[in-house]
């Protein structure tokens, strides 16, 4: 399997969230984190949750991935129930995980290596991703050596080399800088091009929710619901420059209004 | 694309500008005495030079001097040409080859049981509720008091003194190695699950690498403790090692032959450390 075959191979498939409940502890003490979430994405959507910070949407990735265990509701995943982590829903999480004994080409080896595929396929697999996202060149470097846009472009390519059916996002931007994170943007946009993976994203960041999505839904917090699904139409590809036009700023003032309604509720 | 660059903290940046050039001696004194400043090589190896020079001058002094009968601080050059003939007629080899010989077992012993152990305590909440109590208790049971108990069962052979080494480090290797398991990142296992790792390939895939250099640090401390262990259980009862030629030395009142061996087992504990920190650059290089 080349590179070639690789990226026009897509594999991905639809998610499916019916009424999903959360609850943290029991009795008096209970915390609702996700009351009754119902939505559904589509093979190679780019869809985005945004939300409050607090709102249960990473909860809502983490039972996505099967990390923990929801207390009430659906989750399917190419038709499949979720019941347990696997291969098959990738993720990039806020926290930087790659694993610090290995180096980057390692790194992004584990999954592969974990499936058993033979090492001259994954060789060619790792050369592939590292190129994709232009860490070509650090291949042998350890994570504690990278930035911090590096470590998460290392973690998108490290998840990717899975070919997973959809790839989970938890606010892997979150922790840097504007000018890497609009970098950062840009080339998940491009990946997401040539691989056509079902992408799921959670964020605060308005502009990078509408930046990225085809479809953005806003979340309220406490329990976490979905307040609206906001179709978003501009064509791709998309440039940076989107954040000053006028429809853009129309979309952004509407989710902020969503937002601020959730906070006013709460007062 | 760029390499992170190295941490230039802002208080540094500061102090390099604030600099008056006409006052190099007052900005070098600034300099040493800031917090967690580094100082350059040559300075940070001659002050070490000083204070060893420092410390034998003083024993010197104090020997030469006759402010202490040398019956019970020997002078330092009779230290030497004791270590000297006893290397020459072999009796000192025998007895560093003993105790090395009963540490390295004892240490050896300990530390294989220990590090799994450890590892699936730190892991797996039920492996820890069983034996955190026990472990806990057995940590703070003073090793010493049990040296009669274990001359009792076992008799005086070299078992014994292996037997004191590997209670005395054993319990305390477990429970350090368990803490540092704990402290593993939890998305870290999680970005493992995702990858397809199988929850029982999560201590050997994940856990044991995340905390290799933690591991090693645990092992080369207790190293140290293993060698405090070997002298208690040598004074007892032993036939050879450098904590029973201390023990018969006091009788003969040759207070050199104990400073000897109590240099010689700092010597051997140094390089045992080195040796320990060596082998950690080689098998966890990203942790430098």
């Amino acid at each position: 399997m080349d590179a070639m075959t690789l990226a026009t191979k897509p594999k991905s498939a639809d998610i499916g969230i019916d009424n999903v409940v959360l609850r943290y502890g029991k009795g008096d003490n209970a915390v609702l984190a996700l009351d009754g979430i119902s939505f559904h994405v589509v093979p190679n959507e780019f869809c985005v949750i945004v939300g409050p910070s607090g709102c249960g949407k990473s909860s809502l990735l983490y039972l996505i991935a099967g990390l923990e265990e929801r207390t009430g509701g659906m989750i399917s995943v190419g038709g499949k129930p979720v019941t347990e982590p696997g291969p098959d829903r990738g993720m990039v999480f806020q926290a930087y995980t790659l694993f610090p004994w290995l180096t980057v080409a390692q790194n992004v080896e584990y999954g592969p290596k974990r499936q058993g595929m033979p090492a001259a396929e994954r060789r060619t697999i790792v050369e592939h991703f590292l190129q994709e996202v232009g860490l070509a060149k650090f291949a042998n470097h350890y994570p504690s050596q990278l930035s911090g846009g590096m470590k998460q472009r290392v973690a998108i390519a490290r998840a990717l080399a899975n070919d997973p059916q959809v790839l989970l996002m938890d606010e892997p931007f979150g922790a840097l800088d504007s000018q890497t994170r609009h970098s950062m943007q840009k080339l998940l946009l491009r990946i997401w091009d040539h691989s056509k993976k079902t992408v799921l994203f959670v964020t605060h960041d308005i502009d990078e929710a509408i930046l990225l999505a085809d479809r953005v839904l806003v979340m309220s917090g406490r329990p976490g619901q979905i307040k609206k699904e906001i179709r978003v139409g501009f064509s791709r590809p998309r440039s940076m420059d989107l954040v000053m036009e006028p429809n853009f700023i129309a979309m952004k003032r509407e989710i902020l209004e969503l937002l601020k309604n959730d906070e006013d509720d709460e007062h | 694309m760029t390499l992170a660059p190295n941490a230039t903290s802002p208080i540094s940046h500061i102090v390099t500008t604030n600099v008056d050039k006409n006052q190099p001696g007052r900005s070098a004194w600034k300099a040493v005495t800031t917090p967690f400043r580094a100082v350059s090589r040559p300075l940070s190896i001659s002050l070490s030079v000083l204070v060893w020079v420092a410390v034998i001058g003083g024993w010197f002094a104090l020997t030469y001097s006759g402010a202490v009968k040398e019956m019970f601080l020997p002078r330092p050059e009779s230290v030497l040409i004791t270590t000297i003939n006893m290397a020459l007629d072999g009796s000192l080899w025998e007895h560093v080859l003993a105790s090395v010989q009963v540490v390295l077992i004892g240490f050896v012993i300990s530390s294989v049981v220990a590090v799994p152990l450890g590892l699936t305590m730190g892991t797996y909440r039920i492996v820890q509720a069983a034996l955190d109590p026990l472990v806990n208790f057995i940590r703070y049971l003073p090793v010493t008091s049990f040296v009669p108990l274990f001359i009792l069962w076992i008799g005086i052979g070299i078992e014994q003194r292996v037997a004191v080494i590997i209670f005395g480090i054993f319990f305390q290797q477990l429970v350090m190695i368990a803490d540092s398991a704990r402290g593993v990142q939890r998305d870290l296992v999680n970005a493992a699950y995702t990858l397809g790792t199988k929850r029982g390939d999560t201590v050997f895939h994940i856990v044991f690498p995340a905390t290799l250099p933690n591991v090693l640090d645990v092992l080369r401390v207790t190293m140290g403790w293993a060698w405090t262990y070997l002298v208690v259980a040598e004074l007892v009862a032993a036939r050879s090692g450098l904590g029973y030629i201390s023990l018969k030395a006091m009788r003969g009142f040759q207070v050199d032959v104990i400073f000897m061996a109590i240099a010689l087992i700092g010597i051997l504990g140094l390089c045992t450390d080195q040796l320990f920190r060596g082998i950690r650059r080689l098998v966890a290089p990203w942790a430098n």
